[in-house]
């Protein structure tokens, strides 16, 4: 399922709500959730999951073709944990 | 930075953003988190363009140990979900990292 499918669908199932609203809904949440680990907080959907940033620090890798060694910078990733709600229900 | 964003604050930007009330606002969300679910407990893959992908992977039967007692237990085959960011929301977040400790030299940044 891709965004323009999920927004499809919900608009499809509530007649009353313009797709271009849900449209807007679906993306702002999205944009909600990127904003706030771009600033390092946390999102936590409870049932769901939660998005957090987890810090890598530096550390030297080595290019696999060459074996030459190649410092990688600290940076920092996205993270999710599925919420136990959901972890349950995938596996009934 | 290091604040907890929770389903309060999300129906609120939805509220900003549609001219829904915020019941409906916080319906809403829930709906769209709803599908999601469902989708993947349907064991479709969910691609939000921009954001990252949701998959269901199957894992097999491994021998796990207790850390505490040292016993060997069999952990079962189980269905996870996995989490992959775009590169855009990569890029994102590894941005606002550097923004975050680097503070005293960025004169650039606003």
């Amino acid at each position: 399922m891709t965004k323009s499918e999920l927004i499809a669908h919900i608009a499809s199932r509530n007649p009353h709500l313009y797709q271009r609203d849900v449209e807007r809904i679906v993306t702002s949440i999205f944009d909600e959730i990127s904003k706030a680990l771009g600033r390092g907080d946390r999102v936590e959907l409870r049932g769901f999951g939660a998005f957090s940033v987890k810090h890598r620090d530096s550390r030297v890798g080595r290019n696999p073709r060459t074996g030459a060694s190649v410092s990688v910078a600290e940076k920092a990733v996205p993270y999710f944990k599925t919420g136990k709600q959901l972890r349950d229900m995938l596996n009934v | 930075m290091g604040e907890t964003i929770t389903r309060a604050q999300l129906s609120e930007a939805i509220y900003q953003e549609v001219g829904l009330s915020r019941n409906e606002s916080a319906d809403l969300l829930e709906l769209v988190l709803g599908e999601i679910t469902q989708a993947l407990l349907r064991g479709e893959t969910v691609k939000i363009s921009s954001f990252g992908s949701f998959s269901v992977r199957q894992k097999g039967q491994r021998i796990g140990r207790n850390p505490k007692t040292g016993d060997e237990v069999p952990i079962l085959p189980r269905k996870v979900l996995v989490f992959r960011p775009s590169q855009l929301l990569k890029a994102r977040i590894r941005q606002g990292h550097k923004i975050a400790p680097a503070a005293p030299t960025g004169s650039n940044n606003p």
